[in-house]
């Protein structure tokens, strides 16, 4: 009883929650800053890429990708790591 | 090793496959996609040819320090050019306007000048051959333990 009662109260404030969201969303097509006007109209001259996502990646937020390529770098040396061929295994 | 209609047909789509992968490395700055998304096409030919002709045949032309070692030199490749611009700040594009990638193009449309984008077409570069081997050395290390662990329990 006191589970379905939770449950109960949880939908509804979630509900009340995405309502709220969706009654204060912006128009489409109207950017919530204005950091992506900016970027749009000064990549071609600040980093010479044609392609602005290129540019976001790899000039504007190249901090991230770096994170992203350490990340990968590391799970690939754990699994070879876990997965190497021991020593004191005999050969095949 | 599967069957002999499996293994051709490895054999005639693996270029297309890897002819496609380096389109979209090579024009990361200009259409979409880039290192890591070229890098996973790529990648997926190694994946193909390990399940077409099995482990046993494949790690021979793939070798784990080799991919190793590509992989480092990807990661060094992509660090070394975010150091590159330190002089102004961590990650400065040093070759916009200069002779390698130096193009600067109008606002606008201009996807037929392919020569821009100052580093981000090395790091495109770097950043792939990161990714190509880190995922080809998973893929080789998991399918000869399984083929192991297959054979031997």
């Amino acid at each position: 009883m006191v589970r379905k009662v939770v449950i109960g109260l949880t939908m509804v404030i979630l509900g009340v929650m995405l309502f709220a969201v969706a009654l204060m969303m912006r128009p489409f097509g109207e950017p919530p800053s204005l950091m992506d006007d900016y970027i749009i109209e000064n990549t071609q001259q600040v980093t010479g890429a044609n392609n602005a996502v290129s540019a976001v990646v790899f000039d504007w937020r190249g901090y991230d990708t770096l994170g992203e390529a350490t990340v990968l770098f590391t799970a690939v040396t754990a699994v070879v790591m876990l997965l190497r061929k021991r020593k004191d295994e005999a050969p095949e | 090793m599967m069957s002999k209609v499996v293994r051709s047909i490895t054999r005639l789509i693996t270029p297309a496959v890897l002819v496609f992968g380096l389109y979209v490395i090579m024009h990361g700055h200009v259409t979409s996609g880039g290192g890591f998304q070229g890098g996973a096409v790529f990648a997926s030919a190694a994946a193909l040819l390990l399940v077409a002709f099995g482990s046993d045949r494949i790690k021979h032309h793939m070798k784990i320090p080799d991919l190793t070692a590509i992989s480092v030199s990807g990661a060094v490749l992509f660090i070394g050019l975010g150091f590159a611009g330190i002089a102004t700040t961590f990650f400065y594009n040093l070759f916009v306007g200069s002779a390698v990638f130096g193009h600067v193009p109008a606002f606008g449309p201009a996807h037929e000048d392919i020569w821009t984008g100052g580093v981000i077409p090395l790091m495109n570069i770097g950043v792939a051959l990161n990714v190509v081997a880190s995922l080809a050395a998973v893929m080789v290390v998991m399918a000869i333990t399984s083929e192991k662990t297959r054979d031997g329990e």
